[in-house]
């Protein structure tokens, strides 16, 4: 299956990946529109360290511990892809805490998460990340 | 309006070649007969032909044809050849007047070999002196045009109808083992005399057909050796060129036909390693020799004929057998009025040379 | 300074309407000229940082941001135009010689665009690329000057050494320091998948890109800078570097601030000192010096690779040329007054030298004059800037490009000219890490095959138009150029003729 892979030796930390999946994500046309004097709540986050960055989304495991954790079926695994079912989460967070590299975080609303699934649910047809990213440093690629 | 040779012209042309390969004797009729049915092929604006082993009575002298404007030219160049050769005859080239033929020069013929003592000086081989002494005299001498010098071979040219010139210069009074012919299409001139096919160095002769879109990359390099185009046209380059290859390089005509028509790098890829080698060798050491654009031509040596089509086949050109004799020319109607009955008829691909040598020549690998 | 002399050249526009506060032009600017306030909530910026190289202008997701030309005037003279009074003020202010970089910027004329191309028309075909073979493959060398046969009549491969282009242009020198270790990494590996060549500078070849020795020119200029025996032969070719056409006469200059530990140890020189090239070759002071030298390294590799020997364009360059087609020289590199470069002084950059049209046709005339044309081969520099360019390159009789400023804005390269202050926001021209590892190699690369690519179709449709099938038919070939514009004596010395002629 297509996954994203950050090779961190060409993450710039310009933190564009995130910008452009809050826009995917906004269902909104136009990203100024979308965007601005908005504080953006990505699914993408770029870690910064002294000389390297890093962005960081779901890796949809093959062993997902999110999905394990999950105590209402919200989320699910299917064919490598780990979606997310709004309707049936409640907010309880348990998956946030079991997720080891913190790629699910609270969607904002306060009673519901949310996590990258890979812009297969928007208007994008692939991620949005990897397209915006300037330097290649996330790709969408079979390994 | 400007001559041919302060302006390069375009032109597209016929030809027709044939030569008996036991040296029988071929009459020039024939060659008129055989050029005359491609007509339509020429626009009047120049003929002509070779003929080899015409002049068996002087087969070691080199035969001069030279075109002058005046008699003042004649006397200039006959003092320039008295200081150079020894002349063993000098003659008018005989012709019959025809109201077809017009803007007539003085045409005259001279037997002639190098003075022993000049061409010692000149520390050159016989023939480089010769060919530089032609050189000389038709870039220095004004209204004087050396448009023949090879041994027992001659050119004839004039403004006109090829089958016009042909009985013009009357060829039927001649006896060749080999003829090649050439009609001309020029299309932004009235032409020259000078101009017209075929065109010679030493005993080299070359009829062509095409306009080739290399002209001014090959000039500029043959030039680099001691030749002169002065009339800015295909032909004259291409025969500097097969003279430079053939007599200069010592390269056999099979080797002249890869530089100057080379077969496509993707076809030498998938020769035997030998002949990619040679193949590769030859395109890179004459890599500005190489000809593109179309033209098919007919070279004539003293011995032989050489067909050749550019490596595209951008021109027509067919190869006739019958008996002993070879024919070749731009279209397969000129090869049947005169041999209606042919052993094979074919037609090379581009850049695949067809050398048709006299029998008693053909062990002879190089011809230089 | 209490005066401020000088007014920004340029203004950062950003449409509030449309700016997101992402803050990515405050991330990318290594001038810091945008950054982010608070107390306003919102982007702000310093003009006079802006060197106008359009990173943020290319990363800005919503195209909110446009740098123009400020329009503050000077009151105005045609004499002491605004450029004239601004580096008078830099200069009385700094005392120092004024530093720029990349090619000659100024209006001279650009011969290239008073050049016109041929093409068929019913007397000769044109032919299609797209059906027919079209050939571009360029063999760079001297030509035999006699036909040798072994017994058997076999011809004898006695060619001296070659380079075997794919297409005629080459990546030109850019010495690792001036630009940066991905640059090279992207320069070298789109020569070896072009099948051309590009060229390591004078700053040495570092040890990770031995392996692409078969595509590699490696370079020997004045300061000597990485060159062992090792180096010599690890490259296909050699080139001896006398001179670049951006500043002639001068040597390179790589500040010490630039010479980090891994550029040290290419250049075989201590961490952190300035490489200076001096600016003659201290054993080159006449012609038939660098013929010693040219002998000198071919004995060290063994005559195995092609000698090329590089010059500026300058006044007398056809009988500089000529002296050195008789020095030994396999190839004749010759670089005209636009070439680019990582740093010279402005006045050299900007008055010295000639252009690469005029040098170009000089040279190659000359050389037939003398018959020597055919010992040598001649490849030509100094802003090619389009196929276009090349084939008329080529018809005046080169027989093959190089190309750096083109091949650097393949890279990302914006042309804002300060390669001098090792601040590339795009990751060429700079030895900061942050900032070099923004040029990726995998993309670099890929764009560098691209543009060469490119170039190869449009010089394929452009032969076939002209009837040539073969680039070799085209070298030399002056009568498919025509000037337009053009006095009698450019037309002379361009050895061509005005169209309508």
């Amino acid at each position: 299956m297509k996954r994203i892979y950050v090779n961190e030796k060409w993450c710039l930390g310009c933190h564009l990946c995130e910008y452009y999946c809050a826009f995917a994500n906004s269902g909104k046309d136009d990203m100024a529109k979308a965007l601005k004097g908005v504080k953006i709540n990505p699914r993408i986050r770029v870690e910064e360290g002294e000389k390297i960055n890093f962005a960081v989304s779901c890796r949809h495991c093959e062993e997902p511990l999110c999905v394990k954790s999950c105590i209402t079926g919200a989320l699910t695994i299917k064919d490598g892809l780990i979606s997310f079912n709004k309707d049936k989460c409640v907010g309880c967070y348990t998956c946030i805490m079991s997720c080891p590299y913190g790629c699910i975080m609270p969607d904002g609303s306060g009673h519901a998460v949310q996590k990258c699934e890979l812009c297969t649910k928007n208007a994008c047809g692939e991620p949005a990340c990897v397209k915006g990213c300037p330097n290649q440093a996330i790709v969408f690629e079979e390994r | 309006m400007k001559r041919e040779g302060e302006i390069r012209i375009p032109s597209g042309c016929a030809i027709s070649g044939v030569i008996s390969k036991s040296g029988k004797s071929i009459n020039g009729r024939e060659m008129i007969t055989s050029i005359s049915t491609m007509h339509d092929r020429s626009n009047g604006l120049g003929g002509g032909f070779a003929g080899y082993g015409i002049y068996p009575q002087y087969p070691d002298l080199y035969a001069f044809h030279v075109f002058y404007d005046s008699n003042k030219s004649r006397e200039e160049c006959e003092r320039f050849l008295d200081r150079h050769f020894d002349i063993i005859n000098l003659s008018k080239i005989p012709v019959r007047k025809s109201d077809k033929i017009i803007a007539e020069p003085l045409i005259w013929r001279y037997f002639v070999e190098p003075l022993k003592t000049k061409l010692k000086d000149s520390k050159l081989d016989e023939k480089e002196f010769v060919s530089k002494c032609v050189i000389n005299i038709n870039s220095n001498i004004e209204g004087a045009y050396v448009f023949s010098c090879g041994k027992n071979m001659g050119i004839f040219k004039a403004l006109g109808y090829p089958e016009d010139v042909g009985e013009y210069f009357r060829l039927d009074e001649y006896e060749g083992y080999a003829w090649t012919a050439h009609g001309r299409y020029p299309t932004n001139t009235p032409g020259w005399w000078g101009g017209a096919h075929p065109f010679g160095m030493l005993d080299y002769s070359i009829v062509h057909n095409g306009e080739i879109s290399s002209y001014d990359s090959n000039r500029r390099n043959i030039e680099m050796y001691g030749y002169k185009c002065t009339l800015q046209t295909d032909t004259e380059v291409i025969t500097y060129i097969i003279d430079f290859l053939l007599r200069k390089k010592g390269l056999s005509l099979e080797e002249a036909a890869k530089v100057i028509a080379a077969p496509f790098w993707s076809t030498i890829d998938h020769m035997d390693e030998e002949e990619a080698a040679q193949a590769r060798y030859l395109r890179a050491a004459f890599s500005n020799l190489l000809i593109t654009g179309p033209f098919s031509i007919i070279l004539g040596f003293e011995g032989g004929l050489m067909a050749l089509n550019d490596r595209l086949k951008l021109r027509s050109m067919v190869i006739g057998e019958k008996d002993d004799r070879v024919y070749m020319a731009s279209e397969e109607c000129a090869i049947r009025v005169i041999e209606p009955e042919l052993d094979r008829i074919w037609s090379p691909n581009g850049g695949q040379p067809v050398i048709v040598t006299l029998d008693s020549c053909k062990d002879k690998i190089f011809i230089k | 300074m209490a005066v401020n002399y000088l007014y920004p050249e340029y203004e950062i526009v950003r449409d509030t309407n449309k700016c997101i506060a992402c803050r990515v032009c405050e991330r990318q600017c290594a001038n810091e000229a945008h950054w982010f306030d608070p107390e306003q909530d919102k982007m702000v910026c310093d003009n006079a940082k802006c060197v106008c190289c359009h990173r943020c202008v290319s990363l800005c997701p919503t195209k909110a941001l446009k740098i123009v030309k400020s329009d503050h005037t000077f009151r105005e003279n045609a004499n002491w135009t605004a450029k004239n009074i601004k580096e008078v003020y830099r200069q009385a202010g700094s005392g120092g010689v004024l530093l720029s970089s990349m090619g000659n910027p100024e209006p001279y004329p650009v011969y290239w665009d008073k050049i016109l191309l041929n093409a068929s028309q019913v007397t000769n075909p044109s032919i299609d690329p797209l059906r027919e073979p079209m050939e571009t493959v360029t063999y760079l060398g001297k030509k035999p000057t006699k036909i040798e046969r072994d017994k058997n009549g076999k011809i004898i491969n006695n060619l001296a050494p070659q380079l075997k282009l794919s297409t005629p242009v080459m990546f030109s020198a850019m010495s690792y320091g001036s630009i940066s270790y991905n640059a090279h990494e992207s320069l070298a590996r789109a020569a070896e998948e072009l099948g051309i060549y590009y060229n390591t500078g004078e700053g040495g070849l570092h040890e990770d890109f031995y392996k692409y020795g078969a595509n590699t020119i490696v370079q020997v200029a004045s300061g000597r800078f990485g060159v062992s025996k090792d180096y010599l032969n690890a490259g296909a070719a050699i080139e001896i570097k006398i001179g670049q056409g951006a500043k002639p006469g001068i040597g390179g200059h790589l500040p010490g601030i630039k010479v980090s530990e891994d550029i040290s140890k290419t250049r075989m020189i201590p961490l952190g000192t300035d490489a200076i090239s001096p600016a003659p070759h201290h054993d080159i002071y006449s012609i038939e010096d660098l013929r010693q030298l040219v002998y000198s390294l071919k004995e060290a590799s063994d005559y195995k690779k092609p000698v090329i020997v590089k010059i500026a364009a300058v006044h007398n360059v056809a009988a500089i040329a000529s002296g050195i087609a008789r020095s030994g020289a396999d190839i004749i590199a010759i670089d005209g007054y636009r070439g680019g470069t990582g740093a010279a002084p402005t006045r050299i950059r900007d008055n010295v030298g000639i252009p690469i049209e005029l040098a170009l046709a000089s040279v190659d005339s000359r050389l037939r004059e003398e018959g020597i044309r055919d010992s040598v081969a001649v490849v030509v520099g100094g802003s090619i800037r389009s196929s276009a360019d090349l084939v008329k390159a080529i018809a005046l009789g080169a027989d093959a490009c190089y190309i750096a400023t083109a091949a650097c804005l393949a890279m990302g390269c914006h042309l804002c000219r300060s390669c001098q202050a090792g601040r590339c926001n795009w990751g060429i021209a700079t030895q900061r890490p942050e900032l070099v590892k923004r040029l990726n190699p995998d993309v670099g690369y890929k764009r560098l095959v691209n543009l060469v690519r490119a170039w190869d179709h449009e010089i394929k449709e452009i032969m076939g138009g002209m009837g040539i099938n073969s680039i070799e038919s085209l070298r030399g070939n002056r009568l498919m150029l025509r000037g337009i514009g053009l006095s009698e004596k450019e037309l002379a010395i361009l050895g061509i003729k005005h169209a309508g002629e």
